[in-house]
């Protein structure tokens, strides 16, 4: 599981079927002090997640298996919404 | 599986079934020789199952069928597992 914060959500009406009724959102990959890094990714949304929220994401297969259909091609998917990170090693 | 040092804790109420009643951990990679964090190895956010506490030297698995064994969830969209609390590196 990774960081990332929520940017934006992505509507498509034409796709997959096995992608029908998902919510894509826009995240952006956060690092181990919580900034910015990379590019942002766009992952289905499992926990109703919002702009704004930072969550964690899964990638790979575990990404399909968070989803309702079992075989579906999301390579990202939201599967928590963060509220608190505490920390010992100074990172936040 | 990676040596990490477990270095805080990652606190979320809305999550999938599976996460549920797991506490989460930020884990970060170290050198087995010096202990000392892995430069630009990020950090590996994983399940707690051998409840590990901050400051832990723990061993952590990266792979879903392991996680899915260990958490005995067929469907379990997790991957990142801690298995063990390492005492020793000799």
């Amino acid at each position: 599981m990774k960081r990332g914060r929520v940017i934006g959500s992505v509507v498509a009406s034409h796709k997959v079927e096995t992608l029908e009724g998902e919510r894509l959102l826009l995240v952006q990959p956060l690092d181990t002090s919580g900034a910015d890094t990379g590019t942002p990714l766009v992952a289905c949304d499992a926990v109703q997640a919002g702009p704004g929220d930072v969550v964690l994401y899964e990638g790979g297969r575990e990404a399909a298996m968070a989803l309702r259909h079992a075989f579906n091609p999301a390579d990202a998917a939201v599967i928590a919404i963060i509220d608190a990170v505490s920390r010992t090693d100074g990172e936040s | 599986m990676t040596l990490c040092r477990v270095t805080g804790s990652v606190v979320s109420t809305a999550k999938i079934d599976a996460l549920l009643y797991h506490k989460l951990l930020t884990c970060r990679p170290v050198e087995p020789s010096t202990g000392v964090p892995v430069k630009g190895a990020g950090e590996m956010i994983a399940v707690d199952t051998v409840q590990a506490g901050e400051g832990d030297l723990v061993l952590v698995c990266d792979e879903g069928n392991a996680a899915r064994l260990i958490l005995d969830d067929t469907t379990a969209p997790v991957r990142t597992v801690v298995v063990a609390i390492v005492d020793e590196v000799a």
